[in-house]
């Protein structure tokens, strides 16, 4: 499956991969890490949820508010592979980096942190903790003087919060309206919502062919589009395969399918398991085929959203490190640039 | 752990294999009188809202009077439920037929709710203050952003709504089973801490630096107010402090009263009649979250009544091995590239994989908690929007 109309990233600093819960965001921002890596370069893979996701996934210890190298970029026949480096970005960790780059607030930050304002600014004040998330993710993406010896990269993939808070998350300067109008933090908010609007930032949004998750995805589509956010790709994720006959899945739905032939064929194929087997695989292709049918009414939901979309296939074995490979070669395989 | 042996007769099998968990009896749990509140928690995406939705039908099609709170249900099955429309106020399910098999023709009850947090935080202010000082709250910019964006907020309200309602059913008898599903939370556990949190922040030392310009003399506190208050304007601005401080004084009288509330919603969490149902899917992180959501209960004294596990794929039938499924679809498939059996041993070596995996999952799971009972609910082809889709999940709960 090919993506339709395969997007020109080459320019795409920020990539922000967000999704309802179980659709496998964190998975498929993991891959596309791994294969813009390919390319080489170094690639950054950031985290705010504190789940420690990506530690398990590439087999870690648990990471630091420090970035960190975990991972060698997929390996392409044409060209040496980069590097992944990850970062668990944590927002108390954030506001006191914040307060010392900006405000040399050495003391005074350890007296915040006393006094409960760490707390406070991190659990309570609205909005607070979304901006200082995204303020050390825009920092990341453009680095500047302040951050001294700090490496450069060539794009930054964020694990982002689900498409249920993905507007709010990154409409910083909206968050803050109403409360801090003028003043330091507001001008910050400000730059940062340039990059985030800038073609440099691409949103992409992650489902699996449901109903609820691909309402979700669309209504997302339309509030990041109502903000001037700009979206990325659909990855379709955990795709059943799609290798049996249009003809044979209508026979299975109308349980016409021809058990005497899949039995000729079970012989053919020397596998005996009794009678069951037949009666077993003729109610199995009868579910499939409901399931499928559900799966291409919703992808022709995601078809008529004009996105480019990608497709990554479910592993019936569960994702580990070797799975993540897999998954980014199927990224470049439908035509990721 | 405090296991759950007050509420209900949830009879443990009576000989399990090792690792393999006591049946959850959800019936008995429903049917159960002295069972007033179940709450349904887990982590984002695993059908905690579909899974509250079914127990409340399946209880009050058993003769409870339930009504069920939800926080954000998908629109058709808000549709199919008529809580559309977000007045905060429950309203009575159409269309419930009388149970199959029934000797009445009359309909059981069933009321369902959305949870509007804004509005459910001004009704408090509104009940706890002067109308004079409440409009100077509702007012403020602080406040508006507090109680409609802080991320603990929904789970806060989630919690005060369902306070009233069962303060509310005790006084007039209206219901006496309260369905609760909790937020979609950064974390499951928001729910347990954001009470405590705003209300020790409402109340705490923090708060009465920011007070301190407003109340006595400034230069009795420590060098450190005015170390703090400096670094928070020069930061976020002197409005956003100002703002601070007017909501703070303005609501400073009404932090006894919230403080009591939420530790009143916490007494009612601990209390015999609760019951817990951590909802989650056959997936690593889904089950992670479950676990630790099992520890937090027994921590803090919350009576878990045990584990539902959503989506569950059903076992194939026949013996056949996934390898060995995959060797004859090989065979198969070189003679004929769209042999139509090749595609259906695949499609049967998949689910065996996918199979094995979860009860892998769910055994280390019971390995670790072993005196969880769990029911396992089987993933349904499609989505459920409607009472009759409910229906069905609630039997499948039911048969565990």
């Amino acid at each position: 499956m090919v993506a339709s109309r395969t997007p020109d990233w080459s320019r795409v600093r920020l990539h922000v991969v967000t999704g309802k819960g179980g659709t496998g965001k964190s998975t498929v921002a993991a891959a596309l890490a791994l294969e813009l890596a390919a390319r080489g370069g170094r690639v950054l893979l950031c985290e705010v949820e504190g789940r420690q996701g990506i530690a398990r996934m590439f087999d870690v210890d648990p990471l630091p508010y420090v970035e960190r190298r975990i991972a060698t970029g997929r390996r392409r026949d044409d060209h040496p592979p980069g590097s992944v480096h990850a970062l668990h970005i944590q927002p108390e960790a954030a506001l006191l980096e914040y307060l010392s780059m900006y405000y040399k607030l050495g003391r005074a930050g350890r007296a915040l942190d006393r006094f409960g304002v760490v707390e406070f600014a991190t659990t309570i004040a609205p909005g607070v903790r979304d901006v200082l998330l995204t303020g050390k993710l825009f920092e990341a993406v453009q680095r500047n003087s302040r951050n001294k010896g700090a490496i450069e990269y060539d794009a930054v993939v964020l694990d982002a919060p689900p498409t249920g808070r993905i507007t709010q998350f990154l409409n910083v300067s909206g968050e803050l309206a109403g409360l801090a109008k003028v003043g330091p933090v507001r001008n910050q908010a400000d730059t940062m919502m340039t990059l985030f609007r800038s073609p440099r930032t691409a949103v992409h949004l992650v489902t699996v062919l449901e109903e609820m998750p691909v309402q979700e995805t669309v209504d997302a589509i339309g509030e990041l589009e109502a903000a001037r956010l700009p979206v990325g790709a659909v990855v379709v994720n955990q795709v059943r395969p799609r290798d049996i006959a249009p003809a044979d899945l209508r026979a299975a739905l109308d349980g016409t399918l021809d058990a005497a032939r899949i039995s000729r064929d079970l012989a053919v194929a020397g596998v005996h398991d009794g009678p069951e087997l037949v009666t077993g695989l003729v109610t199995e292709a009868r579910d499939h085929a409901e399931r499928r049918a559900l799966e291409d009414a919703q992808r022709a939901v995601v078809a008529g959203l004009g996105r480019p979309t990608f497709e990554l296939p479910r592993l019936p074995g569960g994702v580990d490190l070797g799975g993540l490979y897999d998954l980014a070669g199927i990224l470049a395989e439908e035509g990721l640039r | 752990m405090k296991a759950r042996t007050r509420v209900g007769p949830l009879a443990a099998a009576p000989d399990p294999a090792p690792h393999q968990a006591p049946r959850l009896d959800v019936d008995a749990l429903l049917d159960d009188r002295r069972t007033g509140i179940i709450v349904c928690c887990g982590s984002g995406g695993v059908g905690k809202t579909t899974t509250s939705a079914a127990l409340a039908l399946r209880a009050a099609e058993r003769g409870r009077r339930v009504v069920v709170l939800t926080i954000d249900p998908a629109r058709r099955l808000a549709q199919s439920m008529g809580i559309e429309a977000l007045d905060n106020t429950p309203r009575p399910v159409q269309g419930m037929q009388p149970p199959a098999g029934s000797t009445t023709d009359e309909a059981p009850r069933l009321d369902a709710m959305m949870l509007d947090m804004k509005r459910t935080f001004d009704e408090v202010v509104e009940s706890q203050a002067s109308p004079e000082k409440a409009r100077q709250i509702l007012e403020n910019p602080f406040y508006i952003a507090l109680s409609s964006s802080f991320a603990g907020t929904q789970e806060y309200m989630a919690m005060e709504k369902l306070g009233q309602i069962h303060a509310q059913a005790q006084a007039d008898g209206s219901y006496d089973l309260i369905v609760v599903d909790t937020p979609p939370s950064r974390s499951a556990l928001d729910f347990l801490d954001a009470p405590e949190r705003l209300s020790s922040f409402l109340d705490g030392r923090l708060i009465r630096i920011l007070l301190a310009p407003a109340k006595g003399p400034a230069r009795l506190m420590s060098a450190g107010v005015g170390l703090i208050t400096g670094a928070i304007t020069k930061v976020v601005g002197a409005q956003f402090l100002r703002d601070v401080q007017t909501f703070v004084a303005a609501f400073d009288t009404l932090f006894g009263g919230f403080r009591q509330r939420a530790q009143k919603t916490y007494e009612l969490l601990q209390a015999d009649g609760t019951a817990f149902l951590v909802v989650a899917a056959p997936e690593p992180d889904a089950l992670r979250e479950a676990a630790y959501f099992v520890d937090r209960l027994g921590e803090d004294g919350m009576p878990l009544a045990g584990l539902v596990v959503n989506r569950a794929t059903p076992p194939p039938a026949g013996t056949l091995s996934a390898d060995e499924a995959m060797a004859g679809s090989a065979r198969l498939r070189a003679e004929d590239p769209d042999s139509l059996t090749a595609g259906l041993l695949r499609l049967h070596a998949d689910q065996v994989r996918i199979v094995e995996r979860e009860e892998l999952l769910r055994e280390r799971f019971a390995a670790a908690n072993p005196e969880v009972p769990t029911a396992v609910v089987p993933a349904l082809a499609g989505d459920v929007h409607d009472l009759a889709g409910l229906r069905r999940i609630g039997e499948l709960l039911a048969k565990g």
